[in-house]
């Protein structure tokens, strides 16, 4: 029944000082399709491995649309995600009605932090199962946000997060330095790259189970229609991958870091206010 | 829950029938309770009138900003009974707030605008919030508070600097707002702001032709204007800041009244 004798509650602790019942939530995560976040000095972009039930069913939204300058992508429980959309269209829909002017990305994931927050500490409660990636762009440029099961929440220049991530965060480790400076192409191509390396071997990125959005100055939040993903799949086609070795079941090989990058220090894909979790 | 009636004041229990606690209520008996004991208007009377007002405010806007000023003077209705009442605030580096009306109901709102300011501040984004963020904000509030038949009975003024380019805004008690880059509220809507329209229309002015122009209307407005006093506060907002000058005294001259005569 229980991996051990403290998870019974969110609020009861190991005596080894951890919280079991949380670190599960973020597991939840990890078995959503990969998703990954990244930008340039101008653009956010959130591109996302769509995943179909069967063959019968059509596939997933991954990416939820939550004002025109902020979208988000999910992994994890859809329902919990639905829910925190709701509270964000809500949220931005009060600040437009009250300030009229659209709501800064980064108070809303304050925000979006807090409400997390109260069910990791309410016996009554469970903490939320999803963790997002947020793309929006405001006064202070594009962001890319990552929010976990936690309550903690990133402030990122490139990010992934779901089943077998940790290749694609170690693509965009490896590309970190090159973002800021390419172009809305560049940033594309180098997303649906990590994420193609987040993939089984005989599975491939086509225009049913990739979705990609961008926002960015004066560019309202948009999710690419098919024939701009044709054009953008195109720029990533026919190259060879690299995560070869990868199975088709379980996350993916920590080796992957090792392999890499030889002799080239990997950066940390965090960069502001990082606020640490006890891994 | 409005059909329940509220604690002190029970709605009937049926159409003409009996309140809660209503067969207790006996003529002379001081506990309160009962439907007519207090008629709904005696809580809605708050702030029918205004006690304490201020008159006119003006706004201005120039070339790179805007310039808003107002005099001192709190009246008891035609009584000059208060002579330092400064309405002219900075909000932040952005925006400049000018109020007319109940000097009370302003100073509340202040107080309010005040603590929303340190909330921003202590979020620590370095955002800042905008003229036209204020302005928005303001018309909410005001027209929240008159739409529960309890306006808070102010005009505000709001200058600023959005994104760059100067902002000039008016909300009224109402909730009814307006930009424009000639604003003058109470008397002045009638005598300064066709002076400003006026300057305005022969070109746009620069910061010194602002001021002089301010001034000149508050002269105005303190010789036709019964509740407008010489002592004024005049402040500034451009892309270097806000700045709000030291109290100004307009030099007065009755002389030129003597074709007036009482009867």
């Amino acid at each position: 029944m229980f991996r051990n004798q403290y998870d019974s509650d969110v609020t009861v602790w190991s005596p080894q000082g951890r919280l079991h019942q949380v670190e599960y939530a973020m597991e939840a995560v990890k078995l959503g399709s990969a998703t990954v976040g990244l930008k340039n000095k101008q653009f956010a972009v959130l591109i996302a491995l769509k995943r179909a039930v069967s063959e019968l069913s059509a596939y997933q939204k991954k990416i939820i649309p939550i004002d025109e300058h902020i979208g988000i992508s999910i992994s994890g429980l859809t329902a919990d995600a639905r829910m925190l959309s709701r509270f964000m269209r809500t949220e931005c829909l009060n600040h437009q009605y009250a300030h009229d002017a659209p709501m800064p990305v980064g108070r809303l994931i304050g925000l979006v932090g807090n409400k997390m927050q109260i069910c990791t500490q309410r016996y009554d409660k469970r903490p939320l199962g999803v963790g997002l990636l947020v793309a929006g762009y405001d006064d202070q440029g594009p962001h890319i946000y990552q929010t976990c099961p936690s309550a903690n929440f990133f402030d990122c220049r490139a990010m992934a997060i779901g089943a077998r991530s940790q290749s694609a965060r170690t693509y965009l480790e490896k590309h970190l330095a090159t973002f800021m400076d390419c172009d809305l192409q560049d940033l594309v191509a180098h997303g649906l790259r990590a994420l193609r390396d987040t993939l089984p071997n005989e599975v491939d990125l086509n225009t049913k189970n990739v979705s990609i959005a961008i926002v960015g100055p004066k560019t309202p939040l948009r999710i690419a229609d098919e024939e701009e993903l044709v054009r953008f799949l195109a720029l990533v086609e026919g190259e060879e991958r690299r995560g070869g070795s990868a199975t088709a079941t379980g996350d993916a090989a920590p080796s992957d870091r090792d392999r890499d990058a030889p002799g080239d220090e990997p950066q940390v894909a965090v960069s502001t206010h990082f606020i640490f979790l006890i891994w | 829950m409005a059909f329940m009636g509220d604690m002190m004041n029970p709605a009937p229990f049926w159409q003409n029938g009996p309140a809660p606690g209503a067969f207790y209520n006996f003529p002379g008996n001081s506990s309160g309770f009962g439907p007519t004991t207090h008629p709904v208007q005696e809580f809605k009377a708050h702030s029918a009138t205004p006690i304490t007002t201020t008159t006119t405010v003006i706004g201005v806007k120039f070339d790179k900003g805007c310039v808003v000023a107002a005099d001192t003077l709190g009246s008891y209705g035609t009584l000059a009974r208060f002579r330092d009442c400064p309405r002219i605030t900075k909000v932040n580096d952005l925006i400049l707030l000018g109020n007319g009306g109940d000097y009370a109901d302003y100073q509340y709102l202040k107080d309010i605008i005040e603590q929303k300011i340190i909330d921003e501040q202590c979020i620590g984004d370095g955002l800042l919030l905008k003229p036209r963020s204020m302005h928005c904000w303001l018309t909410r509030v005001l027209y929240n508070k008159r739409s529960k038949m309890d306006p808070l009975w102010s005009n505000y003024v709001v200058a600023g600097m959005q994104d760059g380019e100067p902002f000039l805004g008016a909300v009224d008690k109402l909730g009814t707002a307006y930009e424009d880059a000639a604003i003058a509220t109470g008397l002045g809507a009638y005598m300064a702001t066709p002076l400003i329209r006026e300057a305005l229309s022969v070109g746009t002015l620069d910061e010194e032709g602002a001021k002089a122009l301010v001034r000149k209307c508050m002269e105005v407005l303190f010789y036709r204007d019964a509740r407008a006093f010489q002592r004024y506060q005049l402040g500034v907002v451009t892309a270097a800041g806000v700045r709000i000058e030291d109290l100004a005294e307009l030099k007065h001259d009755w002389s030129l009244a003597h074709m007036i005569h009482m009867k």
